[in-house]
Parts: C-alpha cells; structure tokens; sequence
C-alpha cells in the first residue's frame, strides 16, 4: 500500500513544531504584573514528563501527517490536547519555587501554538465525521466534562488565571449569573417581541421597511455608545416612575445593558421571521387553506414549523452576539465576565483578562454548537416536506 | 417613497457629519441641554477630526489586510490543490465568529501591548470571516455553464480565475466587504479600551465623567460614518453587477 500524506497535516505539523521546538512553553512570573521568564517545553517540567510529552505529540503528528480514518486522527488530536492540558498544570506546579506565594505561572506563546495546531486537527477530524447533530452534542458534552475534572481535580491550581479566580471566585460565580442573564434575558425578550412583530411585517408589507430600516440604525451604533445613551433615559425613568426603581430600573448598571442588548437582538429575530415567512412555499399554504385551516392554525401548524430553521439560525446569531457583547455592560456597571476583562486591562493582569475572557469564548462556543444542531435536526422535516 | 429621498436623506447625513466634524463649536446649543451647566458639550480632549480620521484608518488597514488574505485564501481552498481544505475552512469560519470582539481584543494585548496593534489585530481577525465566507459561496456557486464555456474555450485555470470566477464573484465580495466595514467600524470604538485612539475615546470619556453629550457624539458619528459607508459599498456593489450582468 502507498503511503498518503495529508496536505493540512503539513500546516499541523509546522505548527506544532514551531510551537514545540522555538517557542517557549509557559512563563515564570515574580509576581502578577510584571514579566516573566519564558521557559521551554522540556525546561518546564520534570524530564520524564518533558520527553513522554514530547513523544506523544510526536506520535500525534505522525497521525496528523498520513491518511488514515479520521477517527485515529480525532483520537491523537484529543490525546494530544489532553497531554498538553495536563502538562501545563503540572509545568505550573513544577516551575513554581516551594513556598513562593507571589509567583505566577502562565501558559506561554508555545502552549497556545500546541493547542490551535491540535485544536486544528481535531476540527478537521470532526468535519471530516460529519457527525449527526446528536452526536456533535456529545462531542461538546465530552469535551466540558474533561475541562470540568481538570478543573475539580485541581490539576491546574498551580496556573496564574485559577489563582486570579481563587481569589475571587464568589465574585465569579455571581457575575457569571449575570452574564448568562443579561445574554439569555435580553434574548428571551427579543424573541418575545420580535417574532410577533416579524409576523406584523410579513402580513402588513408597508410596515416592513419602515421596521427594518430602523433596526438596521440602531445596529450601526457602536455598542459601548448605545449602553451609554441608554443611562440618561433609564435613569430617568427611576427617578420619576413610581415602582420602576423598586424592580431594578436604574441608569447605570444592568438595566442599560439589558435594553442594549434587547436592541440589538430585535433586528436578526424580526429580519429572518420576515425571510422565514416569506420562504413558506405558496402551495403549502394553499394546500392548508384548502383544507380549511384558520388563519390561526395555518400560522401555527404550517407557516411556523416550516419558518423555524430560519428563525433558530436568528436565534443563535442572538445568542453569540450577546454572549460577547455582555462584556461590554462591564463598562456601564452592569456585571458579567466583562468585569474581569476589564479590570485585568486596567491592572495590566493578562490572567485576569483571562478569568473573563475563556469562559466567554467557550459559552458562545457551546451556545453555537448546541444551536446549530437545533437548527439541523429542526430542518430535516421541512426539507423533506419541501422537496415533495 | 420617492427615489431620490433615500439619496437627498444620505446627503444631508453627510452634509451634517462634514459639518459637526468641521466646525463641531457651532453644534454646542444642540448638545448644551444634555449635560450638567459647568460641564463640556462638545468633546474637548482632543480634535474629533483627528479622531474620526484615525478611526477610518485603523478601520482601512484592516479591513484592506481582511480582503487580500480571505480572499486569497477562499481562492486557495476552491483550487484543486487545496480542495482537502475546503470544508474545514468551513468549520474554522464557524467557529471563529463566535469569538467575541471584547475577547479577542483583550486576548491581543499579552501578544502585542496596548495602542492600535491588538485593534488591527482583533479587526482584522473579525473582518476576515463574512469575506471568507461571501467570497467562499461566490466561488463554489458559479453557474455551471459559464465555467464550461471557459473551460471550452481553451482558457487556463489562471485565465479562469483572473477573467472569469473573480468578475462575477466580485458583487458578493463587496457585499462581504461591506459588512466586515460596518462590524469593524463599531468594534474599533472598544479598541479605545487597550488604548488605541479611536472614536471610542470620546465614547469612553463621556461614560467616565457622566458626559451624555460626549457618547452621544461619539456614537452618532460612528453610526452616521457605519451607514455612508454601507450604502456607498452597497452602490458600487449594484455598479459592478450591472457591469457583470449578476445582478
């Protein structure tokens, strides 16, 4: 049998080269702030772990470079990202002079190399898998309960951004709460107004681009300026309507950021409700009509369920966008991770950036995982009802 | 609505950003109202012009980097040589617009430092995704016919490529072009945040000294700059598939 080599292989293989061979591994710091000393990857940890690490991303390239069944290379590609995980917290624990409570152990550029190159591979895998919905799900699922035992395990309390979170992890928690209130809550409404709303257009066309237009506006203005424009009006509404301020209206805080991102949200619910209608074929609804459905009953039973796919993909576009627009109500005082990017900018403490920036990343990550798997297992029927 | 509103509408817009960036001074009975007697209406950090100018730059730069590379590269995973790369490019595009801005501006920072680099970077990175993506569906999605008369005629796949696939491509490049711009322009007032000399300072000043005339300033110039720009792209936009007879 020939051997067959695989051309994304190479672009892993280079990477994960420069990442192991030219760049350092992970940084000694004195203390929070200042810089660190970077070290490499053998230098960062003991010798057998250094060499048995060096090994197995040796033996992962390897299935990186050949064709071979995706499911090998999903295996060395999570073999791999396990490894170096692992090994970054025990580089911490290792590095860190006995006693020594100020130091701080970083991941450095090498680290990251290693893991977007193996990170690399596996999405290559699975999109080669074409796995069903479900089982993407799954994937997803896996890969949180692995980051979740790393976590409760301990292995990486050694690492600069768990000691940043030790320090704070009651204030964590609470602004995590916040922050998936603030995307989820702001969301929720959004639906809850612009789903009515996209069917007013779709049956009212003059009102349509009056409607989208403006919404189209309110989309041009930067969000840090919008949370800002809101505090006047909201402060306002505190100081003169009676019980407003007794349910948590304020002008500055989450009240602000809410209806930022409750803006925001309204133009890709409305804009694809209007798509999704529109979409509806003409002879489903006359066939429906024809059978003597209400007005009611056609839109529930027949225009909604075909309309859905293009609503969910509204819904997860939302969903991403306030994830990562959240952030930015820190500015305001409205709490979530954003707090923590924020502060770690103005401390000059890039762990701290950390703290708020990962979990953000992985939540729109997830949220987008599970969300595309809604949409396609949502889509099937409708498809198939099309086609015939 | 008649035609020529929508154009006089846009013109006026533009006539009225011209003149507050000019002569911002003769604005201040406007903004006056909304803030506290002793306080400032009009931004007096720094010139708004100078702002918006190295606003657009940084935006330009940017963007202009976003288009050669996505671009080039959505051409690279078409070709047969980089077919393999195709629907993981797919995937990496769907991932990767689910990194937030805020995150992948502050991620910037420990790599670059503060100022207008890690905004290059994370404008950059954002601005790649819709062009990657619109040119990716231009290129796989052209009508088949068109790419056989080509093939028929003895051209090269270079040929091809140069005198055939990128024209009629170009419309929904543009139309890529144009929401990277208008995604960036707002993203580039949180660069103010690490330091870079934005428009998000004036925004960021306003919200640190309770100054609602500065974030209102701040934020209309950047929304009034967002929409001019979306609708001259969308112009040349409908300009080149005429010309292409796309449209």
């Amino acid at each position: 049998m020939r051997v067959r080599f695989d051309k994304l292989g190479f672009v892993i293989a280079l990477l994960a080269a420069y990442g192991a061979l030219w760049s350092s591994f992970a940084t000694l710091k004195p203390n929070r702030i200042v810089q660190g000393q970077a070290e490499a990857m053998l230098q960062s940890l003991p010798v057998w772990a250094g060499w048995s690490l060096a090994g197995l991303l040796v033996a992962a390239t390897a299935a990186a470079l050949f064709r071979t069944s995706p499911w090998i290379k999903l295996l060395a590609a999570v073999a791999a990202l396990a490894a170096l995980t692992l090994a970054i917290g025990y580089a911490a624990t290792f590095l860190t002079p006995a006693g020594n409570t100020y130091a701080r152990v970083s991941p450095a550029s090498g680290f990251w190399i290693l893991l977007f190159a193996f990170a690399l591979l596996a999405a290559d895998a699975i999109t080669r898998l074409e796995p069903p919905p479900g089982m993407r799900v799954l994937f997803l699922i896996l890969a949180a309960v692995g980051v979740g035992a790393l976590l409760v395990s301990g292995s990486w309390n050694g690492l600069s951004i768990m000691k940043e979170y030790s320090g704070r992890a009651d204030v964590f928690w609470v602004e995590a709460g916040k922050h998936v209130e603030l995307a989820l809550g702001s969301l929720f409404a959004a639906v809850l107004v612009g789903l009515p709303l996209g069917i007013l257009c779709h049956r009212v066309t003059p009102l349509r681009d009056g409607v989208l237009n403006t919404l189209n506006l309110v989309q041009t203005i930067p969000s840090i300026a919008l949370f800002g424009l809101l505090i006047a009006p909201l402060g306002w509404v505190a100081a003169h309507m009676p019980g407003a301020a007794a349910i948590g209206i304020r002008g500055i805080g989450v009240a602000p950021a809410f209806v930022a991102l409750f803006l925001y949200s309204l133009l890709p619910v409305v804009a694809n409700t209007v798509v999704g209608l529109a979409g509806v074929p003409r002879a489903a609804n006359d066939a429906a009509r024809g059978i003597g459905m209400t007005g009611r009953q056609r839109l529930f039973k027949v225009e909604f369920p075909l309309a859905l796919p293009v609503i969910l993909t509204a819904i997860r576009i939302v969903l991403v966008q306030n994830i990562g627009m959240a952030t930015i109500a820190a500015l305001i005082g409205g709490g979530g991770f954003g707090v923590f990017v924020f502060q770690g900018i103005g401390q000059t403490a890039m762990d701290l950036v950390l703290l708020g920036a990962v979990p953000t990343v992985a939540l729109a990550f997830a949220s987008a995982v599970v969300l595309d798997a809604l949409i396609e297992m949502n889509s099937r029927v409708p498809n198939g009802a099309r086609s015939a | 609505m008649r035609e020529w509103v929508p154009t006089l509408l846009r013109g006026l817009l533009l006539v009225v950003l011209l003149a507050f960036l000019l002569s911002p001074g003769s604005f201040e009975p406007l903004l006056k109202p909304l803030v506290q007697p002793n306080a400032p209406a009009i931004y007096n950090q720094g010139s708004l012009l100078s702002l918006t100018l190295l606003h657009l730059r940084t935006v330009f730069i940017a963007t202009l980097a976003a288009t050669i590379i996505a671009v080039l590269l959505a051409i690279l995973v078409t070709r047969p040589f980089g077919a393999e790369f195709l629907a993981l490019s797919r995937s990496l595009v769907n991932i990767g617009q689910t990194f937030p801005p805020v995150a992948v501006l502050a991620l910037a920072v420990p790599a670059v430092g503060f100022g207008e680099k890690p905004t290059l970077i994370a404008l950059f990175l954002y601005g790649l995704l819709p062009i990657f993506e619109n040119t990716l569906t231009a290129l796989t999605n052209l009508p088949r016919s068109v790419m056989e008369a080509a093939r028929g005629s003895g051209m090269t796949p270079f040929q091809r490529l140069l005198q055939v696939e990128l024209p009629l491509s170009l419309p929904i490049i543009v139309a890529g072009v144009r929401l990277s711009v208008v995604i960036s322009l707002a993203t580039a007032t949180i660069g103010s945040t690490v330091a870079a000399k934005t428009l998000g300072e004036v925004i960021i000043a306003g919200l640190q000294s309770n100054n609602l005339a500065f974030v209102l300033q701040g934020g209309l110039i950047v929304g009034a700059l967002a929409v001019l720009i979306y609708d001259g792209l969308s112009a040349v936009e409908a300009m080149i598939a005429r010309r292409t007879g796309t449209a």
